[in-house]
């Protein structure tokens, strides 16, 4: 099985976010990067098909030289061959999508795996996107997934439920938390991963349509009063939530 | 300015997500001058759709075919951009929930458009639509502006108001769009519903459990408050993790980002990626027995005590209230 991976770069969940001086960006001084939490699902997905059928697993990831860190864990943690699709210029995901696409075309894979969403832009559109391009069905937000001659059976979320989609490969899944537990990249991982090489492409330039006017910190939020220290507090409690808040 | 409102059902039921689009639509439609179509997609929709009537809604289209009865992917996308087209519509509305989020990214490909998902405000400035979404869980905030001719927005549910029925009450009209087999390459084959649950993304009131709950067997105190309260059981991701609760009840930066008029933290730090998912929240309320954990930083109230006093006591007092 041919196995692709789409993995970003993104700022550390424990990172504080501020607003760099242009107004656009984030202020990326002194925040750490690291692979995108929801690709970790996907890595060991394409891991794991791989163990259970031999094949390959590629990972791509698009965007400039510190993208190679995220790569270069993805390569410790199991996967055959990294591909960086070197690119700087800003990118809303629609261009994302455009460049993983062309890519993708060039290398047919079996299965394309995403992280449902990045945890910077929160958007949860380049995996379903790229399926589009590709002309290839998909199933998002996948909780689990079995792969048994060339069809493929997944469980997704939905509100208060799951539903269960069947599709034929080639297919494009996009993981969610609960699909499986991430291994730790070994230490023999972690050395050999140093000496891989990583395949630098070009992407062709795309352009924005979804473009950012501003970015600001959300209003901030006032610590409110503490109550009370025992269970005494209770009933003014439940008094403030009805008659002030108006929320029971 | 025509504007497309995805309007979503499930088991021939309106979402409330359905009215938050068309009435959003309709909001902007006001602003900067058009019409609103409303599309309700599924097997046998027609009268379904005649609910959306006083919603603001220009015209109320129907697409139903016995196939469309369960949500597919790609069928679904490519009804939704079919009739984008034959209405020619600029913009294109859809809920930020599972199937909108599914089915939005194919439908921004299939007709060349920009997308903002998850969207909270939409402003018109100069005849443009700028929305504001949250990034990076909600720890900064971002205006889009669109600049492809079609534009597509997913709305977060819960944020918009659904509106109210009005007796100016538009006509459905029920449309085909011609679907071969290979449009349903994407196909739900079953749907399991936690029944009578109410999921957290939805839910106007969360009652969220941590690991000072000490166990998976204390989240019957909580499940019983939220039970009274007729909201939803959340969860940290450290009791998700400990498997204690279930993932899809995880609220945070990996969760479920939610903002109901009411959470109570129980036994919740409140770690950055805790507050990411829940800090938009109405009200919150902390209950903890640290009186330095940082949950208290953005709850509204609090009470510094054992989590095992103290939830018994909201129950008995809610019930009371509510003559439960
Ligand atoms: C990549 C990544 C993503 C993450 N995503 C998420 C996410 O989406 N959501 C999330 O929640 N976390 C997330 N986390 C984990 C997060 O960092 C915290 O570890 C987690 O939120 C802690 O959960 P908690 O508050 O339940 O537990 P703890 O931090 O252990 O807090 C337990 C609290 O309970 C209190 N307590 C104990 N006993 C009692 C009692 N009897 N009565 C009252 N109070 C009591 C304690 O004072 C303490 O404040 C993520 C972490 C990483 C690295
Ligand atoms: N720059 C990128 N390079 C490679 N994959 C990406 C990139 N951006 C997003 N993705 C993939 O698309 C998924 C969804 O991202 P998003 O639509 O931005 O939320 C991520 O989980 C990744 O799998």
């Amino acid at each position: 099985m041919k196995l692709a991976v789409c993995i970003n770069h993104v700022p550390d969940t424990a990172a504080k976010i501020n607003i760099a001086s242009d107004g656009k960006n984030i202020d990326k001084t002194g925040v750490t990067f690291v692979l995108n939490p929801y690709d970790e699902y996907a890595i060991e997905e394409c891991l794991r098909l791989k163990e259970k059928n031999t094949g390959e697993v590629i990972a791509i990831s698009l965007g400039g030289d510190s993208h190679k860190e995220t790569l270069r864990k993805a390569l410790a943690m199991g996967v055959d061959k990294a591909v960086l699709l070197k690119d700087e210029s800003p990118r809303d995901s629609f261009a994302v999508a455009r460049a993983l696409a062309d890519y993708l075309k060039e290398i047919s894979a079996d299965a394309i795996f995403f992280g449902k969403q990045s945890v910077d832009s929160d958007d949860a559109a380049v995996g379903t996107m790229v399926a589009e391009m590709l002309g290839l069905p998909s199933v998002s937000v996948a909780v689990k997934l079995e792969i048994a001659n060339g069809t493929a059976t997944a469980e997704r979320e939905i509100e208060g439920g799951k539903e269960k989609v069947q599709i034929t490969l080639p297919a494009v899944f996009t993981a969610q938390k609960g699909l499986n537990e991430p291994r730790y990249p070994s230490l023999k991982g972690i050395m050999s991963s140093k000496n891989k090489p990583i395949e630098e492409k070009a992407p062709a330039p795309s352009q924005v349509k979804a473009e950012v006017l501003a970015m600001r910190k959300p209003p901030s939020k006032n610590a409110g009063k503490i109550i009370g220290t025992d269970v005494n507090a209770v009933p003014e409690l439940v008094r403030l939530l009805h008659e002030e808040a108006k929320v029971i | 300015m025509k504007i497309l409102a995805f309007a979503e059902q499930r088991d021939n039921k309106l979402k409330k997500s359905a009215f938050e689009v068309v009435h959003t639509a309709r909001t902007i439609a006001d602003q900067i001058g058009g019409e609103v179509i409303a599309l309700v997609i599924g097997d046998q929709v027609q009268v379904i759709a005649g609910e959306l009537g006083g919603y603001g809604a220009t015209k109320i289209l129907a697409v139903q075919q016995p196939k469309l009865g369960k949500y597919s992917s790609t069928a679904y996308a490519k009804v939704i951009a079919e009739i984008a087209k034959k209405e020619q519509a600029d913009i294109i509305l859809l809920p930020a929930t599972a199937m909108g989020r599914d089915s939005a990214p194919r439908v921004a490909v299939k007709l060349d458009a920009g997308i903002a998902s998850d969207c909270i405000a939409f402003k018109v400035d100069s005849g443009n639509i700028i929305a504001t979404r949250p990034v990076y869980a909600g720890k900064a905030l971002t205006e889009i502006k669109i600049n492809s001719a079609v534009k597509v927005f997913t709305l977060r549910p819960n944020v918009f108001p659904a509106g109210t029925s009005t007796s100016m009450a538009a006509k459905v009209e029920v449309t085909d769009i011609p679907l071969a087999e290979s449009d349903f390459a994407s196909l739900v084959i079953e749907t399991t519903q936690a029944s009578g649950k109410i999921d957290v993304a939805e839910a106007d009131i969360i009652v969220s459990g941590g690991r000072g709950m000490k166990g998976p067997e204390n989240f019957k105190m909580i499940e019983d408050l939220a039970g009274v309260l007729g909201g939803a059981v959340g969860a940290s991701r450290a009791v998700v993790d400990a498997g204690w609760r279930p993932h899809n009840e995880q609220v945070g930066q990996t969760g479920k980002t939610v903002s109901p008029s009411l959470y109570i933290a129980v036994a919740i730090s409140g770690s950055i990626q805790h507050l990411a998912g829940m800090s938009s929240s109405k009200y919150i309320v902390a209950i903890n027995k640290d009186k330095d954990a940082p949950i208290f930083q953005i709850a509204d109230y609090g009470i510094v005590a054992d989590a095992f006093d103290i939830v018994p006591a909201i129950m008995l007092e809610t019930k009371m209230l509510l003559g439960k």
